[in-house]
């Protein structure tokens, strides 16, 4: 597709037209060319949705309860996009994305828009592309995102990092306390959701959660002091949690298959959201999100430029016949390969 | 950067529409699209007409594959097809029937812009193929 295309693409997606808002996200999820020009121009258009990530072990109740959040939203007026992200399977590519089932509240109301998307298999692209997404549904004027996504792995966390607030759906007794300790999910929930509270034991996940939150600010608390302010944008690998401070995570109970509890969870969104405008966090966790988000490009960007060289020089297959036959490394081979980049970035410049 | 690296998949939007329980075909035919590499986006069973285009809508498929086996397909598949139309997806979205279709409304269906109907016993790697060689880019 060429630029003129992608005009007036854009244009039908900021004038509402619902198609439009479809294949942009398309386009996204292909890296279609040209896709980055696209983002590019949706930028200025975004900042004003609130976005909210949801995670949780499969069955938790994700979705249900992402249904009933849109249907109170919409309740209230505000207009609604999902993004829901199922991995996809590891040896085909191909996936089975059953989020959309559980929309049962929502359907024929085109102001929720419910997008499903896979991971494709890619690497830190998914929370890319989910970025991406995200910003085209602001951009369209979505007064609230939702981001579901099974709260398994780095590709998840980081997806979900995307969000202002995230939320953590535990269901009761389901022994997942201390997988979600070593996911290091505890550390990135804003809010967590004792989901299926009609079941027996969700008391006791409760009472859990609670200690488990103390234990962890009372060490985010030692550990705060003094590097908070400088992490947030000088480093990619800030500690998530420099923003929070002053947050201490809460503990809701819903039962999403009734709604009971979701007005409850609302507030405490809201609640969170208020604290993060209040104290400046928002823009920081902006500013680490836009920090990464360029670097993220950059090393996409350079990783090509190589790829590149490597081709001018030859392929992969030329350079690993040297280093398999010992002649030279692995090392040596990379040295001489960004050599030229190096040599240009370093050279004088007016 | 111009050179991005595309990453393509055919998306497939499966679908039960109206008051029809039989969910057996619908079952194997996601899990054939799946193994054969596409995205596929089950909504699960009684979908209304309306129901399915917000789908197809929203997902951009580049295949809408309706699944019915109750009879009623002359009443229900003209409605998503004009629903398709109102949101202008009907052009590019490949727009397949599968089930219980008597050779009769086979025809019909296609009139109003079906590709192709595919009935019980049909091989699987014929639907897939129909698919890899007929779906539209995005
Ligand atoms: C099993 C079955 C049932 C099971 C369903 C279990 C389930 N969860 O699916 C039960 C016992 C519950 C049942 C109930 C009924 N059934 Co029944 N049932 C059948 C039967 C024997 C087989 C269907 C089946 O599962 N086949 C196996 C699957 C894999 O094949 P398939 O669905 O045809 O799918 C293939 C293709 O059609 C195609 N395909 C299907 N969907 C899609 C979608 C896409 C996108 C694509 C590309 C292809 C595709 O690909 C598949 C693989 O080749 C058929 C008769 C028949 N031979 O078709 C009757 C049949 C469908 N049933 C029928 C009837 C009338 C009923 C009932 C109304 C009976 C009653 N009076 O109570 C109820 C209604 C239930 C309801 N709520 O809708 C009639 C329908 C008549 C009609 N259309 O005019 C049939 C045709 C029997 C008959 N000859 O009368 N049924
Ligand atoms: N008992 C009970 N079941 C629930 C509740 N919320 C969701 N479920 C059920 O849990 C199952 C999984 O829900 P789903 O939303 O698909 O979970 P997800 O995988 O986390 O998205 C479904 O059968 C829901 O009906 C709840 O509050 N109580
Ligand atoms: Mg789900």
């Amino acid at each position: 597709m060429s630029a003129p295309d992608h005009d007036e693409l854009l244009e039908e997606l900021l004038a509402g037209k619902h198609r439009a808002l479809a294949r942009v996200i398309t386009k996204i999820e292909n890296r279609d060319p040209g896709y980055r020009e696209l983002v590019s121009a949706l930028h200025a258009h975004t900042g004003d949705a609130e976005v909210v990530g949801i995670t949780g072990s499969p069955g938790a109740g994700k979705s249900t309860l992402v249904d009933k959040l849109a249907d109170y939203y919409r309740e209230r007026g505000e207009t609604v996009g999902v993004i829901a992200v199922d991995p996809s399977s590891p040896f085909t590519g191909g996936a089975v994305l059953g989020d959309r089932i559980r929309m049962a509240s929502n359907v024929g109301d085109m102001d929720v828009f419910f997008r499903s998307m896979s991971a494709r298999g890619t690497l830190g692209g998914l929370s890319t592309a989910t970025t991406d997404a995200v910003k085209a549904l602001d951009a369209f004027g979505k007064d609230k995102i939702l981001i579901e996504t099974v709260g398994a792995g780095q590709n998840e966390i980081d997806v979900v990092k995307t969000a202002d607030t995230v939320a953590v759906l535990v269901p009761p007794e389901s022994g997942d306390n201390v997988q979600m300790l070593k996911a290091g999910i505890l550390e990135i929930g804003d809010v967590f959701v004792v989901n299926k509270a009609d079941l027996d034991g969700a008391d006791r996940t409760v009472q859990e959660l609670r200690e488990m939150i103390h234990m962890q600010t009372d060490r985010t608390a030692n550990l705060a002091t003094g590097h908070h302010g400088a992490s947030a944008v000088s480093d990619g690998d800030a500690d998530e949690r420099a923003d929070d401070e002053g947050w201490t995570p809460s503990v809701v109970e819903t039962v999403a298959k009734t709604g009971e509890g979701v007005e409850r969870l609302v507030e405490t969104l809201a609640d969170h959201y208020d604290y993060l405008e209040s104290s400046g966090a928002l823009e920081a966790k902006a500013r680490t999100r836009y920090a990464e988000e360029i670097r993220n490009l950059l090393r996409e960007d350079v990783g090509q430029l190589l790829e590149a060289e490597i081709e001018r020089r030859g392929g992969m297959e030329e350079l690993l016949a040297d280093v398999v036959a010992c002649e030279t490394d692995p090392y040596a081979v990379a040295d001489e390969v960004i050599e030229p980049l190096e040599r240009c970035l370093e050279a004088p410049r007016e | 950067m111009s050179a991005d690296q595309e990453q393509q998949s055919i998306r497939c939007l499966v679908a039960k529409v109206g008051l029809d329980g039989h969910d057996r075909g619908a079952h194997v035919i996601a899990r054939a699209f799946r193994d054969a590499g596409f995205e596929v986006i089950y909504s699960g069973l009684h979908n209304a007409p309306d129901e399915i285009v917000q789908a197809a809508v929203q997902e951009d498929v580049n295949v809408l594959g309706i699944s019915i086996l109750s009879g009623a397909h002359n009443t229900l598949i003209p409605k998503v097809i004009d629903g398709l139309k109102e949101y202008d997806a009907f052009e590019d979205t490949l727009v397949l029937v599968g089930g219980v279709v008597p050779d009769d409304d086979k025809a019909e269906l296609k009139d109003l812009g079906v590709a192709e109907v595919f009935g019980p016993g049909t091989p699987m790697e014929e639907t897939v193929e129909f698919v890899r060689e007929n779906a539209p880019q995005r």
